[in-house]
């Protein structure tokens, strides 16, 4: 994902995705002026840099306004970025995506709404039937049998082809979801908030299967998530996110142990853990992205801004192996 | 049960649609302490609080039991001009979601000013004023102009805050939190579960927090209340809980969640399963790895732990 440590260079591996200085700026009417016509510029994103390499497990993570949902956007070629450019195998996405059905195919996508994004007056079976006939998966009349092996294949019974999501519990309609988007046999799955907001058992279950599933099938893993447990549990690398722009890439462990990016490790002390007291939580909130300050963009609430972070935007830099931050005064190695 | 409780409940069974959705629930909470409920969804927390707070549906009107408030008696049967003498000055309750519990065409500060001159009897310039003292300790900056804010013109976090504001308007012995955060990203959840803390702290008031964390939990609250399928299955000192479940359902769940590094999780099959089809005796017993004969037969009673301070229902505990 992140620049490649020196050495390790010579190994020309095509990522399957390729961000390069990505900007989104959306054009709105000015806040409280809701007849005005003018319109104003919304930096969604802005500079942000990823690379997925194939078979990696990337968790995007960052708070809601942080951008994760336009970068998905971007990344599945539903939104096309106003600067910069996006690639998948080193094509443009969205040029991919009009070239025909290969993209889609190729890269599946889990929503956060499982629910929403089935049809209820269709059961199970012919929610997965439809991208297996959409893209000629199998002949029609191997159909029946694929479907039970996708159920299979997420834990599900047979019979559940003929049931409807109304009566599913919200495990089992989130492993529909995952069965339909396997069904048509894609490389990259992207997954957006795809456990949350369930019970933890049942949330257990489901990133275990996820990650026999990446496993087994060497699918490339790109999972948007608040969560920084479950980023850590499911995702080798990690990208966080803040007003629009990537703060800090690396490795998830060696992030997690010890952020580098301020922002990186106010989340980490924000996660709930066992027995450890509250920590003094961060202050403020995320800005509009409508005002965004001239200097560092975290600097508002920063507990280690100086006089140079609010004249400086810190672009994404080097640090340390397989590692990247955009701070002026990262936070050291322990 | 002490004497010195704040609130005792004990046996509370609540009847719906044929369904037993709570059992026999006992709990009591002591002035100024916290307790959190948790369990899964469906296990009955929202139910507790609602119950407590006089606010089930008449289709509810078959509940049991008792649930005693300090200088009040008897809550449940109480007809409801009682109810709302106590709401909002003795329990009140923070929901989920702020964003649907505010109302959407009232500016938040008509809404707080609106509670205080109801409960309080306060003119309108003394509630206003004390509005805007109340918005600035829950740390609602700009408070002056956010008092003329729609509820759709904040954020998450500062209706939240509203929310806490409105709560503790009127000082009450009792706060109910209904998931106070889980729709909040997690820097502001810190910050949340923090004000909610320290605002019933200096008030001496009691919480009740309904949390499906049990990490938050164990951070936040002095007790727990384990739930599964509308039973108190274990309940007692959070740290002792947490440390050493007797329960299994405890342990599973405590097994269940997800800490940064954690490697390897072992959940527990399926799910609670209909509450139509509850075994007769223990309602874990179809998924407990310590299932004896008798316990889909004869429900363990919640029974004092010989050791130490909790309360235990199982036949064969850890
Ligand atoms: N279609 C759009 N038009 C205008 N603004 C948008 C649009 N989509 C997203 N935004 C804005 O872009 C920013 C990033 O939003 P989003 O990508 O949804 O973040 P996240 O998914 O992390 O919550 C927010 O300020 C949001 O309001
Ligand atoms: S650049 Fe400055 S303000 Fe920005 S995160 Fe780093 S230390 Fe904080
Ligand atoms: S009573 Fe029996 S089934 Fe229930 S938790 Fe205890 S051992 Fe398990
Ligand atoms: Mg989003």
């Amino acid at each position: 994902m992140t620049d490649m440590a020196p050495g390790t260079a010579a190994r020309p591996e095509q990522p399957v995705f390729e961000l390069l200085d990505v900007e989104k700026v959306f054009q709105v009417r000015p806040p409280g002026s809701i007849f005005s016509r003018r319109t104003v510029g919304l930096p969604a994103l802005d500079g942000v840099r990823l690379k997925v390499r194939r078979g990696a497990s990337v968790a995007l993570v960052g708070e809601s306004g942080s951008g994760k949902s336009t970068l998905l956007r971007v990344l599945l070629g539903l939104d096309e970025p106003t600067n910069g450019r996006a690639l998948y195998n080193a094509r443009p996405i969205g040029e991919m995506r009009r070239a025909g059905p290969a993209f889609a195919r190729d890269v599946a996508m889990v929503y956060q709404d499982a629910r929403g994004s089935i049809d209820p007056r269709m059961n199970v079976g012919a929610a997965i039937a439809e991208p297996l006939r959409h893209f000629g998966i199998v002949p029609p009349g191997e159909i029946p049998g694929r479907i039970a092996e996708l159920l299979d294949r997420v834990g599900l019974s047979p019979d559940t082809a003929l049931r409807y999501v109304s009566g599913l519990s919200g495990g089992q309609v989130r492993r529909v979801a995952i069965a339909r988007a396997l069904a048509s046999e894609p490389s990259v799955l992207v997954a957006d908030e795809a456990v949350s907001g369930l019970d933890v058992s049942t949330q257990a279950q489901l990133l275990n299967l996820l990650r026999r599933l990446q496993r087994e099938m060497g699918l490339t893993l790109l999972f948007i998530t608040h969560d920084l447990g479950v980023a850590s549990y499911l995702c080798e690398e990690i990208a966080i996110m803040y007003l629009g722009r990537i703060v800090e890439t690396g490795p998830t462990d060696a992030v997690l142990a010890a952020p580098a990016h301020p922002y990186s490790a106010a989340l980490r002390k924000a996660a709930p853990e066992f027995s450890a007291p509250i920590t003094e939580p961060l202050p403020g909130e995320i800005p509009s992205p409508l005002n965004l300050p001239k200097g560092c963009r975290f600097a508002g609430r920063c507990p280690r801004a100086a006089a140079d972070c609010r004249d400086v935007d810190p672009e994404l830099r080097s640090h340390g192996a397989g590692r990247m931050v955009a701070c002026l005064h990262p936070l050291d190695a322990p | 049960m002490s004497s010195a409780a704040l609130l005792e409940v004990e046996d509370l069974t609540l009847h719906r649609g044929g369904n037993r959705i709570l059992d026999h629930v006992t709990l009591s909470l002591a002035p100024g302490e916290t307790l959190a409920l948790v369990g899964e969804s469906g296990a009955g927390k929202s139910t507790i609080a609602t119950a407590l707070m006089g606010l089930l549906g008449p289709k509810d009107a078959r509940i049991e039991g008792h649930a005693r408030l300090e200088g009040q008696g008897e809550l449940l049967g109480m007809p409801e001009r009682r109810w709302s003498k106590l709401r909002g000055r003795r329990l009140s309750m923070i929901f989920q979601d702020a964003g649907s519990a505010l109302n959407p065409c009232f500016t938040v500060g008509r809404q707080l000013v609106t509670v205080l001159r109801r409960n309080l009897g306060l003119s309108r310039t003394a509630a206003r004023a004390r509005a805007l003292e109340l918005f600035e300790r829950v740390g609602i900056n700009d408070a002056e102009a956010r008092l003329s804010a729609y509820p759709h013109q904040l954020s998450g976090g500062m209706q939240q805050r509203v929310m806490v504001a409105i709560a503790l308007a009127c000082n009450p012995d009792l706060l109910f939190a209904d998931e106070p955060t889980s729709a909040l990203d997690v820097t502001i959840q810190a910050q949340i579960i923090r004000l909610i803390l320290d605002e019933t702290r200096t008030r001496g008031a009691s919480c009740i927090f309904v949390l499906h964390d049990l990490a938050l939990a164990s951070q936040s609250c002095d007790r727990i209340v384990v739930l599964y399928a509308g039973q108190v299955v274990e309940s007692g000192v959070t740290a002792e809980i947490l440390e050493a479940p007797r329960h299994p359902y405890t342990a599973q769940l405590k097994s269940c969640v997800l800490e940064i590094g954690t490697r390897d999780l072992d959940p527990p099959e399926g799910s609670v399963g209909s509450y139509a089809a509850m075994p007769k005796g223990c309602r874990f017993a179809r998924r407990c790895p310590r299932a004896l004969p008798r316990c889909a037969e004869e429900r363990p009673p919640l029974v004092p732990a010989p050791d130490g301070d909790r309360a235990l229902a199982c036949w064969n505990p850890l």
